[in-house]
């Protein structure tokens, strides 16, 4: 399984990184091995085994629904770049979410 | 060619819990100043990790129960990847492949018939923060960032955008009844995106979906939701396709806009969320919950229909909210231990007719009005047993909403106790009577309508306080006695 480059530029965009083209040749030989392994292991019969998205077998961790304190604003704005009026400030995005 | 609209909704809905959906934050943002109900977890800094609420859980299993959906023995959550900046974590834990309830249906009422629309399922997540606008940077408060939020999806079931608006209600009024939301949709605790196609009547297959967002109200989801299926049947009729994408409801334009993203079609990446574990719901927990449901309003207005004898439509009327649910109960229990009783069809004849004119009027809720349902009763029972008319009683009842003061008190302060004593009364009759020789003869040539005038201007006389019946049959009687006087 061989990644194409435009596969790379895609994942990267995903991951908001910007990679040089000759980091883009290396990872799209790394990210392909890391894909041909997991290509490995879809060939074992796993049909009877459930799928397992976590190694600790706990079930059910639950918190009672009650109120704890929260930080003090300034702390939570203390390693802001850009902070106004107890907003964090970022630059204008315009694509929208739900 | 004939063209039919598909409409499916997701709708998110906040849960009312104390606190946040994976931290304790206090989950009540709305008025706190920015950024003060948030953590490292609803934060998403490194190393902190979310624990489930109890609380939010029950929540939507109720909620799924109340739609009619079957609850997963086992569910979890699963990390949805997104980057923008109302996400702390640039992602959003949700649930994926396993939602905590599916597969149910809701009834609205189209036209008279019951109509389902199914429920694709209702699963579990966690709200964003919140960006402003200002200067061409945005402001970031992530207070909202966390707070427990369900989707609510349904199937393309949907026809119409009335039958939309019919189903919005009726889910707003369930998550109100179960007390799992405010509903508010003006305040973003229920938020609606659409997916709209059209097809040619008669084809099986369905056309190309829009998904339609930014409605934030009852009516603008109408309004949206009406452009957009006549913009699609546009395109169609003139011979083009319409594009699979995502538009904006532009309230002041009236219009959706295309809103097409600089990043190619959405990649969520979904994985299951490593830092919690799953659930098993026991069967035993959901049986207690579905126990404790309260009343639901389809089951109330049969209730209604059946042991008070309304119509379904008062009936709808009154289910339709919860608290004047509740206050119409509480009147029909005081209304049958007063004595002379009052029955259950007059309070909802009253509440459905006068209360909600003034609430429309007065723009209040049952809440706010300032009547409570004892107040309504004890009017009632004043025309019941003839102390006062039905007119006077309808300005009482104004009364008693602007000053507070008890509906007998105002009676007796006003002096408007209703007049039925013949002899009083057939004195005041006698004298209009001769005020107005020309109706009189105009009756007596055939015109018996004018009874009705001449009715008036007695209750004009006596300012509204008349026994109408009485009055009705002394001018009856004095009539005919003239005519047969002139004969």
């Amino acid at each position: 399984m061989r990644l194409s480059l435009a596969d790379v530029e895609h994942i990267a965009q995903l991951a908001r990184l910007e990679l040089s083209p000759e980091e883009k040749e290396l990872f799209r030989e790394q990210l392909s091995a890391i894909l041909d392994h997991a290509a490995r292991l879809q060939e074992l019969d796993t049909e009877a085994i459930p799928p397992t998205a976590q190694v600790i077998e706990w079930r059910n961790v639950m918190r009672e629904d009650q109120v704890t304190p929260s930080l003090a604003q300034e702390e939570v704005l203390a390693n802001a770049p850009e902070a106004r009026e107890g907003y964090f400030v970022v630059p204008t995005v315009l694509e929208d979410h739900a | 060619m004939e063209y039919e609209a598909i409409i499916g909704l997701e709708v998110h809905v906040q849960l009312l819990t104390r606190s946040k959906m994976f931290c304790g934050c206090d989950a009540n943002y709305q008025d706190a100043p920015p950024n003060t109900h948030v953590c490292p977890v609803c934060l998403g800094l490194p190393g902190a990790l979310p624990v489930i609420n109890r609380r939010a859980v029950e929540y939507t299993i109720m909620t799924g129960l109340a739609l009619n959906c079957q609850i997963a023995q086992v569910t979890k959550w699963d990390r949805k990847n997104y980057h923008y900046p109302d996400l702390p974590k640039d992602y959003q834990i949700s649930q994926y492949d396993l939602p905590l309830t599916a597969n149910g249906y809701l009834t609205i009422d189209v036209d008279g018939r019951p109509k389902r629309i199914g429920i694709r399922r209702v699963h579990l997540e966690e709200d964003t923060g919140r960006l402003y606008h200002v200067d061409g940077r945005a402001l970031v408060d992530y207070n909202r960032s966390g707070v427990p939020l369900i989707e609510i999806v349904s199937e393309p079931d949907i026809r119409s955008p009335e039958e939309a608006r019919l189903y919005l209600q009726k889910l707003r009024t369930i998550v109100r009844y179960l007390g799992v939301s405010s509903g508010d949709m003006e305040a973003g605790a229920l938020r609606v995106d659409a997916n709209v196609s059209v097809r040619p009547v008669g084809q099986e297959t369905f056309g190309t979906q829009v998904e339609v967002k930014n409605m934030n109200s009852f009516r603008s989801v109408k309004l949206a939701l009406e452009y957009e299926i006549e913009r699609q049947i546009g395109v169609l009729k003139a011979g083009g396709t319409v594009v699979r994408e995502t538009r904006g409801w532009v309230e002041s334009e009236g219009r959706t806009v295309s809103q097409r993203s600089k990043e190619e079609a959405h990649d969520y990446r979904y994985f299951p969320e490593p830092d919690l574990p799953p659930l098993e719901i026991a069967p035993a927990w959901v049986e207690a919950l579905r126990k404790a449901l309260p009343e639901l309003p389809d089951e109330k207005a049969v209730r209604y229909r059946r042991e008070y004898g309304l119509s379904s439509y008062d009936a709808g009327l009154i289910v339709a909210d919860r608290h004047v649910a509740e206050w119409y109960e509480q009147a029909v229990a005081l209304g049958a231990q007063a004595r002379p009783a009052v029955p259950p069809k007059t309070l909802a004849n009253w509440l459905t007719g006068e209360i909600f004119r003034l609430m429309h009027e007065r723009d209040q809720d049952i809440e706010s009005l300032n009547l409570s349902p004892a107040a309504l009763v004890e009017l009632l029972g004043l025309v019941a047993d003839g102390t006062i008319n039905n007119n006077v009683a309808k300005s009482v009842l104004r009364d008693v909403i602007e000053s507070g003061t008890p509906p007998a008190q105002i009676v007796e302060e006003r002096g408007l106790r209703q007049i039925s004593d013949e002899a009083q009364l057939a004195h005041i009759v006698a004298r209009v009577l001769d005020q107005h020789p020309d109706e009189v003869q105009a009756y007596l040539n055939g015109r018996e309508q004018v009874a009705k005038w001449l009715m008036g201007q007695v209750m004009r006389a006596t300012r509204g306080k008349a026994n109408p019946k009485v009055v009705m049959s002394l001018l009856t009687q004095q009539l005919e006695a003239r005519r047969s006087s002139q004969e």
